[in-house]
Protein backbone atom coordinates (compact mmCIF):
# COMPACT_ATOMS: atom_id res chain seq x y z
CA UNK A 1 0.00 0.00 0.00
CA UNK A 2 1.92 3.14 -0.70
CA UNK A 3 1.28 5.97 0.46
CA UNK A 4 0.87 8.84 -1.88
CA UNK A 5 0.56 12.22 0.19
CA UNK A 6 -0.81 14.41 -2.55
CA UNK A 7 -2.91 12.19 -3.68
CA UNK A 8 -4.75 11.50 -0.08
CA UNK A 9 -4.92 15.68 0.15
CA UNK A 10 -6.27 16.45 -3.17
CA UNK A 11 -8.66 13.61 -2.90
CA UNK A 12 -10.12 15.01 0.33
CA UNK A 13 -9.98 19.07 -0.99
CA UNK A 14 -11.53 17.44 -3.98
CA UNK A 15 -14.92 16.90 -2.00
CA UNK A 16 -14.54 19.75 0.38
CA UNK A 17 -14.16 22.05 -2.54
CA UNK A 18 -18.21 20.99 -3.75
CA UNK A 19 -19.09 22.61 -0.17
CA UNK A 20 -18.63 25.75 -2.02
CA UNK A 21 -21.02 24.74 -4.69
CA UNK A 22 -25.24 25.22 -5.82
CA UNK A 23 -26.22 21.97 -5.90
CA UNK A 24 -26.62 20.72 -9.89
CA UNK A 25 -30.25 18.94 -9.05
CA UNK A 26 -33.44 20.79 -9.87
CA UNK A 27 -35.75 20.62 -7.63
CA UNK A 28 -38.28 19.34 -10.01
CA UNK A 29 -41.78 20.02 -10.03
CA UNK A 30 -40.81 23.88 -8.46
CA UNK A 31 -37.85 24.43 -11.18
CA UNK A 32 -38.93 22.75 -14.69
CA UNK A 33 -36.19 21.51 -16.80
CA UNK A 34 -34.91 22.90 -20.03
CA UNK A 35 -35.96 20.48 -22.64
CA UNK A 36 -33.65 20.76 -25.65
CA UNK A 37 -35.00 20.89 -29.23
CA UNK A 38 -34.06 17.39 -29.99
CA UNK A 39 -35.50 16.16 -26.25
CA UNK A 40 -38.03 12.76 -27.41
CA UNK A 41 -40.69 13.39 -25.51
CA UNK A 42 -44.33 12.03 -26.13
CA UNK A 43 -44.98 11.30 -29.93
CA UNK A 44 -47.88 13.32 -30.99
CA UNK A 45 -49.82 13.55 -34.62
CA UNK A 46 -49.00 16.66 -35.99
CA UNK A 47 -50.53 19.08 -39.21
CA UNK A 48 -49.98 20.62 -42.25
CA UNK A 49 -49.37 24.16 -42.36
CA UNK A 50 -52.89 24.61 -43.88
CA UNK A 51 -54.23 22.52 -41.08
CA UNK A 52 -54.75 19.44 -42.59
CA UNK A 53 -53.70 16.11 -41.20
CA UNK A 54 -50.01 15.19 -41.95
CA UNK A 55 -50.56 11.27 -41.36
CA UNK A 56 -51.02 8.88 -44.83
CA UNK A 57 -51.66 6.02 -42.49
CA UNK A 58 -48.26 4.35 -44.13
CA UNK A 59 -47.93 1.87 -41.44
CA UNK A 60 -44.55 2.80 -41.29
CA UNK A 61 -44.13 3.72 -37.40
CA UNK A 62 -46.50 0.89 -36.60
CA UNK A 63 -43.67 -1.74 -38.81
CA UNK A 64 -40.93 0.10 -37.15
CA UNK A 65 -41.48 0.15 -33.52
CA UNK A 66 -39.63 -2.35 -31.33
CA UNK A 67 -42.32 -2.65 -28.77
CA UNK A 68 -45.40 -2.47 -31.01
CA UNK A 69 -47.22 0.38 -29.17
CA UNK A 70 -48.37 1.87 -32.29
CA UNK A 71 -51.77 0.92 -33.71
CA UNK A 72 -53.66 2.54 -36.89
CA UNK A 73 -56.40 1.56 -39.55
CA UNK A 74 -56.05 3.33 -42.74
CA UNK A 75 -58.96 4.78 -45.08
CA UNK A 76 -59.92 6.51 -48.39
CA UNK A 77 -60.65 9.98 -47.78
CA UNK A 78 -63.49 10.96 -50.34
CA UNK A 79 -61.22 13.42 -51.98
CA UNK A 80 -58.80 10.13 -52.45
CA UNK A 81 -56.05 11.00 -50.19
CA UNK A 82 -55.09 8.56 -47.28
CA UNK A 83 -55.44 9.12 -43.93
CA UNK A 84 -55.92 6.91 -40.15
CA UNK A 85 -59.28 6.15 -39.37
CA UNK A 86 -57.99 4.74 -36.08
CA UNK A 87 -54.87 5.51 -34.39
CA UNK A 88 -54.07 4.29 -30.99
CA UNK A 89 -49.95 4.56 -28.97
CA UNK A 90 -50.27 2.48 -25.91
CA UNK A 91 -47.77 4.60 -23.90
CA UNK A 92 -47.17 2.70 -21.29
CA UNK A 93 -45.23 0.22 -23.94
CA UNK A 94 -43.70 3.42 -25.98
CA UNK A 95 -40.02 3.76 -24.76
CA UNK A 96 -39.33 7.06 -26.96
CA UNK A 97 -36.89 5.66 -29.20
CA UNK A 98 -37.76 8.09 -31.62
CA UNK A 99 -37.64 5.59 -34.69
CA UNK A 100 -41.56 6.02 -35.59
CA UNK A 101 -40.72 9.59 -35.96
CA UNK A 102 -37.32 8.72 -38.12
CA UNK A 103 -40.01 5.91 -40.05
CA UNK A 104 -42.49 8.62 -41.08
CA UNK A 105 -42.41 9.62 -44.44
CA UNK A 106 -44.83 12.67 -43.62
CA UNK A 107 -43.19 13.92 -40.86
CA UNK A 108 -46.95 13.59 -38.91
CA UNK A 109 -45.45 11.78 -36.17
CA UNK A 110 -43.36 13.64 -34.17
CA UNK A 111 -41.67 13.68 -30.20
CA UNK A 112 -42.28 16.71 -28.81
CA UNK A 113 -41.10 17.90 -25.56
CA UNK A 114 -43.80 16.36 -23.00
CA UNK A 115 -42.47 13.78 -20.72
CA UNK A 116 -44.69 13.58 -17.97
CA UNK A 117 -48.01 12.31 -18.04
CA UNK A 118 -48.04 9.63 -14.95
CA UNK A 119 -51.51 7.85 -14.86
CA UNK A 120 -53.61 6.01 -11.95
CA UNK A 121 -54.57 3.34 -14.53
CA UNK A 122 -52.91 1.23 -17.16
CA UNK A 123 -55.67 1.90 -19.51
CA UNK A 124 -55.49 5.42 -19.75
CA UNK A 125 -51.91 5.42 -21.46
CA UNK A 126 -53.63 4.06 -24.51
CA UNK A 127 -53.95 7.25 -26.29
CA UNK A 128 -56.53 6.98 -29.37
CA UNK A 129 -56.54 9.98 -31.87
CA UNK A 130 -58.00 12.58 -30.64
CA UNK A 131 -55.45 12.59 -27.71
CA UNK A 132 -52.54 12.12 -30.27
CA UNK A 133 -53.38 14.79 -32.62
CA UNK A 134 -52.04 18.45 -32.23
CA UNK A 135 -53.16 21.79 -33.86
CA UNK A 136 -49.99 22.86 -35.26
CA UNK A 137 -47.11 21.59 -37.16
CA UNK A 138 -44.44 20.71 -34.68
CA UNK A 139 -41.17 20.85 -35.36
CA UNK A 140 -41.36 21.71 -39.35
CA UNK A 141 -43.18 24.63 -39.42
CA UNK A 142 -43.60 25.48 -43.23
CA UNK A 143 -43.19 21.38 -44.44
CA UNK A 144 -46.03 19.62 -46.47
CA UNK A 145 -45.53 16.46 -47.89
CA UNK A 146 -47.78 16.89 -51.05
CA UNK A 147 -45.69 19.86 -51.88
CA UNK A 148 -43.17 17.48 -52.59
CA UNK A 149 -44.37 13.72 -53.46
CA UNK A 150 -47.59 11.86 -53.64
CA UNK A 151 -49.33 13.74 -56.25
CA UNK A 152 -51.96 11.34 -58.39
CA UNK A 153 -50.59 11.49 -61.58
CA UNK A 154 -54.08 11.24 -63.28
CA UNK A 155 -52.22 9.52 -66.44
CA UNK A 156 -52.00 6.26 -63.86
CA UNK A 157 -55.48 5.66 -63.90
CA UNK A 158 -55.76 4.18 -67.50
CA UNK A 159 -53.31 1.80 -66.32
CA UNK A 160 -54.96 -1.48 -66.88
CA UNK A 161 -55.65 -3.44 -63.82
CA UNK A 162 -56.64 -6.98 -65.85
CA UNK A 163 -53.10 -7.89 -65.66
CA UNK A 164 -53.31 -11.96 -64.20
CA UNK A 165 -52.19 -12.26 -60.93
CA UNK A 166 -48.78 -13.93 -60.62
CA UNK A 167 -48.85 -17.09 -59.50
CA UNK A 168 -46.09 -17.15 -56.80
CA UNK A 169 -44.71 -20.89 -56.73
CA UNK A 170 -44.38 -20.21 -61.14
CA UNK A 171 -42.23 -17.44 -60.64
CA UNK A 172 -39.07 -19.44 -60.15
CA UNK A 173 -35.80 -18.50 -61.73
CA UNK B 1 -35.70 8.75 45.45
CA UNK B 2 -32.09 9.44 44.01
CA UNK B 3 -31.93 5.83 42.22
CA UNK B 4 -35.72 7.41 40.50
CA UNK B 5 -34.02 10.71 39.75
CA UNK B 6 -30.87 8.61 37.88
CA UNK B 7 -33.19 6.11 36.54
CA UNK B 8 -35.09 8.76 34.80
CA UNK B 9 -32.29 10.72 33.45
CA UNK B 10 -30.27 7.63 32.14
CA UNK B 11 -34.01 6.99 30.52
CA UNK B 12 -34.03 10.75 28.97
CA UNK B 13 -30.34 10.60 27.86
CA UNK B 14 -31.11 7.23 26.29
CA UNK B 15 -33.97 8.44 24.14
CA UNK B 16 -31.75 11.92 23.74
CA UNK B 17 -29.39 9.75 22.29
CA UNK B 18 -31.37 8.41 20.33
CA UNK B 19 -32.71 11.61 18.72
CA UNK B 20 -29.18 12.63 17.88
CA UNK B 21 -29.07 9.60 15.94
CA UNK B 22 -31.95 9.63 14.03
CA UNK B 23 -31.16 13.36 13.58
CA UNK B 24 -27.48 12.43 12.42
CA UNK B 25 -29.09 9.77 9.75
CA UNK B 26 -30.50 12.89 8.28
CA UNK B 27 -27.72 15.77 8.87
CA UNK B 28 -25.15 12.78 6.98
CA UNK B 29 -27.73 12.65 4.09
CA UNK B 30 -27.53 16.25 3.98
CA UNK B 31 -23.65 16.74 4.24
CA UNK B 32 -23.36 13.80 1.57
CA UNK B 33 -25.99 15.54 -0.81
CA UNK B 34 -23.56 19.33 -0.21
CA UNK B 35 -20.58 17.03 -0.67
CA UNK B 36 -21.59 15.60 -4.13
CA UNK B 37 -23.86 18.70 -5.36
CA UNK B 38 -27.18 17.78 -4.65
CA UNK B 39 -29.82 18.90 -2.43
CA UNK B 40 -30.25 15.59 -0.33
CA UNK B 41 -33.82 15.08 1.58
CA UNK B 42 -35.05 18.68 2.11
CA UNK B 43 -38.86 18.62 1.66
CA UNK B 44 -40.65 17.60 5.07
CA UNK B 45 -40.31 20.69 7.92
CA UNK B 46 -37.22 23.51 7.77
CA UNK B 47 -34.45 22.22 6.26
CA UNK B 48 -36.06 19.14 5.83
CA UNK B 49 -35.09 18.06 9.14
CA UNK B 50 -38.37 16.41 9.28
CA UNK B 51 -37.61 13.44 7.24
CA UNK B 52 -35.74 12.31 10.32
CA UNK B 53 -38.91 12.07 11.95
CA UNK B 54 -40.38 10.25 8.99
CA UNK B 55 -37.86 7.72 8.68
CA UNK B 56 -38.34 6.83 12.28
CA UNK B 57 -41.99 6.99 12.17
CA UNK B 58 -42.02 4.41 9.09
CA UNK B 59 -39.62 2.06 11.24
CA UNK B 60 -41.65 1.81 13.89
CA UNK B 61 -44.51 1.38 11.80
CA UNK B 62 -43.02 -1.68 9.57
CA UNK B 63 -44.24 -5.15 10.68
CA UNK B 64 -42.17 -7.15 13.55
CA UNK B 65 -41.18 -9.79 11.04
CA UNK B 66 -39.71 -13.19 12.10
CA UNK B 67 -38.14 -15.39 9.37
CA UNK B 68 -39.10 -19.02 9.33
CA UNK B 69 -35.62 -20.12 9.45
CA UNK B 70 -34.19 -17.58 11.76
CA UNK B 71 -33.48 -18.65 15.19
CA UNK B 72 -35.94 -16.68 17.22
CA UNK B 73 -33.75 -15.83 20.22
CA UNK B 74 -31.00 -14.71 18.98
CA UNK B 75 -32.58 -13.00 16.65
CA UNK B 76 -34.38 -10.65 18.61
CA UNK B 77 -31.90 -10.60 20.79
CA UNK B 78 -28.90 -9.69 18.47
CA UNK B 79 -30.22 -6.06 17.76
CA UNK B 80 -30.36 -4.74 21.26
CA UNK B 81 -27.32 -6.14 22.43
CA UNK B 82 -26.10 -3.97 19.67
CA UNK B 83 -28.10 -0.93 20.45
CA UNK B 84 -27.32 -1.30 24.28
CA UNK B 85 -23.74 -2.04 23.61
CA UNK B 86 -23.62 1.62 22.22
CA UNK B 87 -25.82 3.19 24.28
CA UNK B 88 -24.39 1.91 27.75
CA UNK B 89 -20.79 3.25 26.64
CA UNK B 90 -22.38 6.62 27.28
CA UNK B 91 -22.51 6.00 31.39
CA UNK B 92 -18.73 6.48 31.60
CA UNK B 93 -18.69 9.20 28.62
CA UNK B 94 -18.21 12.65 30.31
CA UNK B 95 -19.50 15.52 29.34
CA UNK B 96 -17.66 18.06 31.70
CA UNK B 97 -15.67 17.15 34.52
CA UNK B 98 -18.98 16.79 36.63
CA UNK B 99 -21.30 15.81 34.21
CA UNK B 100 -21.36 11.98 33.50
CA UNK B 101 -23.66 9.07 34.92
CA UNK B 102 -21.14 6.75 36.42
CA UNK B 103 -19.05 9.61 38.01
CA UNK B 104 -15.82 9.35 37.75
CA UNK B 105 -15.91 5.69 37.22
CA UNK B 106 -12.09 4.76 37.64
CA UNK B 107 -12.03 1.74 34.80
CA UNK B 108 -14.24 4.13 32.36
CA UNK B 109 -12.17 2.92 29.17
CA UNK B 110 -12.43 -0.65 30.34
CA UNK B 111 -15.94 -0.34 30.40
CA UNK B 112 -15.77 1.10 26.96
CA UNK B 113 -13.47 -1.38 25.16
CA UNK B 114 -15.69 -4.15 26.94
CA UNK B 115 -19.12 -2.76 25.18
CA UNK B 116 -17.22 -2.63 22.12
CA UNK B 117 -16.00 -6.10 21.90
CA UNK B 118 -19.85 -7.03 23.08
CA UNK B 119 -21.03 -5.08 20.09
CA UNK B 120 -19.41 -7.80 17.84
CA UNK B 121 -21.43 -10.44 19.52
CA UNK B 122 -24.68 -8.35 18.87
CA UNK B 123 -23.72 -8.39 14.90
CA UNK B 124 -22.14 -11.73 14.78
CA UNK B 125 -25.23 -13.23 16.39
CA UNK B 126 -27.66 -11.35 14.20
CA UNK B 127 -25.91 -12.84 10.85
CA UNK B 128 -25.73 -16.18 12.29
CA UNK B 129 -29.24 -16.32 13.73
CA UNK B 130 -30.77 -14.70 10.66
CA UNK B 131 -30.31 -17.89 8.82
CA UNK B 132 -29.20 -15.85 5.59
CA UNK B 133 -26.01 -16.48 3.92
CA UNK B 134 -25.14 -13.18 3.08
CA UNK B 135 -26.11 -12.24 6.86
CA UNK B 136 -23.56 -14.91 7.70
CA UNK B 137 -20.77 -13.61 5.20
CA UNK B 138 -21.37 -10.19 6.33
CA UNK B 139 -21.32 -11.21 10.10
CA UNK B 140 -17.66 -13.24 9.35
CA UNK B 141 -16.26 -10.17 7.83
CA UNK B 142 -17.39 -7.65 10.90
CA UNK B 143 -15.69 -10.18 13.25
CA UNK B 144 -12.94 -10.31 11.65
CA UNK B 145 -12.31 -6.13 11.47
CA UNK B 146 -13.87 -5.68 14.70
CA UNK B 147 -11.15 -8.07 16.17
CA UNK B 148 -8.52 -6.44 13.83
CA UNK B 149 -9.05 -3.26 14.64
CA UNK B 150 -9.82 -3.79 18.60
CA UNK B 151 -6.30 -4.60 19.17
CA UNK B 152 -4.37 -1.33 17.32
CA UNK B 153 -7.35 0.85 19.32
CA UNK B 154 -6.72 -0.94 22.13
CA UNK B 155 -2.85 -0.69 21.81
CA UNK B 156 -2.86 3.21 21.00
CA UNK B 157 -5.20 3.65 23.79
CA UNK B 158 -2.54 2.21 26.40
CA UNK B 159 -0.06 4.39 25.61
CA UNK B 160 -2.57 7.67 26.38
CA UNK B 161 -2.86 5.27 29.73
CA UNK B 162 0.72 5.55 29.81
CA UNK B 163 0.60 9.34 29.49
CA UNK B 164 -2.06 10.24 31.68
CA UNK B 165 -1.86 7.23 34.59
CA UNK B 166 -5.61 7.12 34.79
CA UNK B 167 -8.08 4.59 33.29
CA UNK B 168 -10.97 6.95 33.87
CA UNK B 169 -12.22 9.21 31.31
CA UNK B 170 -12.48 12.21 33.22
CA UNK B 171 -8.88 11.48 34.42
CA UNK B 172 -7.42 11.24 31.40
CA UNK B 173 -9.05 14.37 29.94
CA UNK B 174 -8.08 16.48 32.59
CA UNK B 175 -4.34 15.22 32.11
CA UNK B 176 -3.99 16.80 28.64
CA UNK B 177 -2.77 20.09 29.86
CA UNK B 178 -1.59 19.99 25.74
CA UNK B 179 -3.45 17.57 23.74
CA UNK B 180 -2.86 14.58 23.09
CA UNK B 181 -2.94 14.83 19.81
CA UNK B 182 0.21 16.39 19.56
CA UNK B 183 1.51 14.47 21.63
CA UNK B 184 0.59 11.39 20.28
CA UNK B 185 -0.24 12.36 16.58
CA UNK B 186 0.45 8.98 15.29
CA UNK B 187 -1.68 7.49 18.14
CA UNK B 188 -4.36 9.92 17.06
CA UNK B 189 -4.27 8.81 13.45
CA UNK B 190 -4.10 5.04 14.42
CA UNK B 191 -6.81 5.68 17.08
CA UNK B 192 -9.26 7.58 14.41
CA UNK B 193 -9.03 4.86 11.97
CA UNK B 194 -9.95 1.82 14.02
CA UNK B 195 -12.61 3.62 15.62
CA UNK B 196 -13.79 4.39 12.17
CA UNK B 197 -13.49 0.58 11.53
CA UNK B 198 -15.23 -0.35 15.30
CA UNK B 199 -18.05 1.93 13.95
CA UNK B 200 -18.53 0.36 10.51
CA UNK B 201 -18.46 3.06 8.68
CA UNK B 202 -18.24 3.79 5.09
CA UNK B 203 -14.91 3.43 4.18
CA UNK B 204 -14.92 0.17 6.48
CA UNK B 205 -18.90 -0.73 6.03
CA UNK B 206 -17.40 -3.74 4.36
CA UNK B 207 -19.90 -5.73 7.19
CA UNK B 208 -22.97 -4.31 5.19
CA UNK B 209 -21.37 -3.44 1.81
CA UNK B 210 -24.99 -3.13 0.01
CA UNK B 211 -23.19 -4.19 -3.46
CA UNK B 212 -21.93 -7.21 -2.57
CA UNK B 213 -23.89 -8.48 0.50
CA UNK B 214 -27.58 -7.60 -0.13
CA UNK B 215 -27.08 -5.46 3.38
CA UNK B 216 -24.38 -7.53 5.50
CA UNK B 217 -25.09 -8.73 8.52
CA UNK B 218 -28.93 -7.35 9.13
CA UNK B 219 -30.21 -8.32 5.61
CA UNK B 220 -33.02 -10.29 7.33
CA UNK B 221 -34.24 -7.74 9.78
CA UNK B 222 -36.93 -5.06 8.89
CA UNK B 223 -39.00 -2.33 11.41
CA UNK B 224 -37.81 -1.76 14.60
CA UNK B 225 -34.50 -4.47 15.03
CA UNK B 226 -33.29 -3.23 12.08
CA UNK B 227 -33.60 0.66 13.49
CA UNK B 228 -31.81 -0.76 16.29
CA UNK B 229 -29.01 -1.90 14.13
CA UNK B 230 -29.07 1.41 12.57
CA UNK B 231 -29.23 3.65 15.73
CA UNK B 232 -26.27 1.74 17.45
CA UNK B 233 -23.82 2.67 14.34
CA UNK B 234 -25.10 6.35 14.20
CA UNK B 235 -24.67 6.01 18.39
CA UNK B 236 -21.63 4.56 18.17
CA UNK B 237 -20.70 6.73 15.42
CA UNK B 238 -21.55 10.02 18.48
CA UNK B 239 -19.65 7.63 20.67
CA UNK B 240 -16.26 7.10 18.73
CA UNK B 241 -16.23 11.29 18.13
CA UNK B 242 -16.84 11.76 21.12
CA UNK B 243 -14.04 9.12 22.67
CA UNK B 244 -11.78 10.78 20.05
CA UNK B 245 -12.35 14.20 21.55
CA UNK B 246 -12.27 13.67 25.05
CA UNK B 247 -8.75 11.61 24.64
CA UNK B 248 -6.88 13.55 22.07
CA UNK B 249 -8.60 16.92 21.41
CA UNK B 250 -8.34 17.80 24.70
CA UNK B 251 -12.30 17.18 25.40
CA UNK B 252 -13.12 19.90 27.24
CA UNK B 253 -10.61 22.06 27.45
CA UNK B 254 -11.01 25.34 25.88
CA UNK B 255 -11.28 29.05 26.50
CA UNK B 256 -14.60 31.49 26.50
CA UNK B 257 -16.93 28.60 26.52
CA UNK B 258 -18.65 26.26 28.78
CA UNK B 259 -16.24 22.76 28.67
CA UNK B 260 -19.32 20.81 27.57
CA UNK B 261 -19.84 23.09 24.65
CA UNK B 262 -16.03 22.65 23.83
CA UNK B 263 -16.49 18.59 23.97
CA UNK B 264 -19.63 18.77 21.77
CA UNK B 265 -18.46 20.84 19.03
CA UNK B 266 -15.03 19.10 18.67
CA UNK B 267 -17.49 16.48 18.59
CA UNK B 268 -19.48 17.59 15.97
CA UNK B 269 -16.35 18.80 13.58
CA UNK B 270 -15.08 15.02 13.80
CA UNK B 271 -18.63 13.58 13.09
CA UNK B 272 -18.24 15.60 10.32
CA UNK B 273 -15.18 14.91 9.15
CA UNK B 274 -16.50 11.05 9.38
CA UNK B 275 -19.31 12.32 6.70
CA UNK B 276 -16.53 13.97 4.81
CA UNK B 277 -14.53 11.07 4.72
CA UNK B 278 -17.41 8.76 3.77
CA UNK B 279 -18.32 11.07 0.57
CA UNK B 280 -14.36 10.89 -0.69
CA UNK B 281 -13.22 7.22 -0.01
CA UNK B 282 -14.10 4.50 -1.79
CA UNK B 283 -14.87 1.05 -0.18
CA UNK B 284 -11.55 -1.30 -0.16
CA UNK B 285 -11.23 -4.75 -0.58
CA UNK B 286 -11.59 -7.01 2.06
CA UNK B 287 -7.88 -8.20 1.89
CA UNK B 288 -6.59 -4.53 2.04
CA UNK B 289 -8.67 -3.91 4.65
CA UNK B 290 -7.33 -6.72 6.51
CA UNK B 291 -3.47 -5.84 5.33
CA UNK B 292 -4.00 -1.89 6.90
CA UNK B 293 -5.10 -3.91 9.77
CA UNK B 294 -2.94 -6.25 10.65
CA UNK B 295 0.00 -4.93 8.56
CA UNK B 296 -0.12 -1.59 9.27
CA UNK B 297 -2.00 -0.38 12.17
CA UNK B 298 -1.14 -3.11 14.84
CA UNK B 299 2.80 -2.50 14.30
CA UNK B 300 2.64 1.29 14.26
CA UNK B 301 0.89 0.90 17.33
CA UNK B 302 3.13 -1.26 19.01
CA UNK B 303 5.73 1.14 17.91
CA UNK B 304 3.98 3.93 18.94
CA UNK B 305 3.36 2.48 22.84
CA UNK B 306 6.54 1.20 22.38
CA UNK B 307 8.12 4.49 22.18
CA UNK B 308 5.73 6.31 24.28
CA UNK B 309 6.97 4.04 27.07
CA UNK B 310 10.77 4.79 26.56
CA UNK B 311 9.94 8.33 26.47
CA UNK B 312 7.91 8.14 29.76
CA UNK B 313 10.03 5.57 31.59
CA UNK B 314 13.12 8.10 30.63
CA UNK B 315 11.25 10.95 32.18
CA UNK B 316 10.76 9.18 34.93
CA UNK B 317 14.19 7.85 35.99
CA UNK B 318 15.72 11.17 34.68
CA UNK B 319 17.17 9.32 31.34
CA UNK B 320 16.18 12.70 29.31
Amino acid sequence: MRLGLRAWVLGFWTTLRQLGRWPVTLSYPEEQPQIAPRWRGRPVLTRDPDGDERCVACELCSAVCPTHCIELEGDDRPDGRRYARAFRINFSRCIYCGLCEEACPTLAIQLLDEFAFGKERRADFVYPKEALLIDGPGKHPHYRYYDHAGVRIEAATAVPAAAAPLDPLDNRP
Amino acid sequence: MSVLWTLLGMILTIFLLLGIAGFLVFAERRVLALLQNRWGPNRLGPLGVGQALADALKLLTKADFLPSFADPWLYRLAPLLVAFSALAAFAVIPLSPDISWAGDWQIGLLFILALSSLHVYGVFLGGWASGNKFALYGAIRAVAQLVSYELPMGLSLLAIVLLSGSLSLGGMTSAQSLPYILLQPLGFLIFTIAGIAETERLPFDLPEAESELVAGYHTEYGGMPFGFFFLGEYVSLVLTAMLISLLYLGGWHGPWAPGWLWLLGKSALLIFCFFWLRATLPRPRYDQLLHLGWRWLLPLALVNLMGTALVAAGLRWGWL
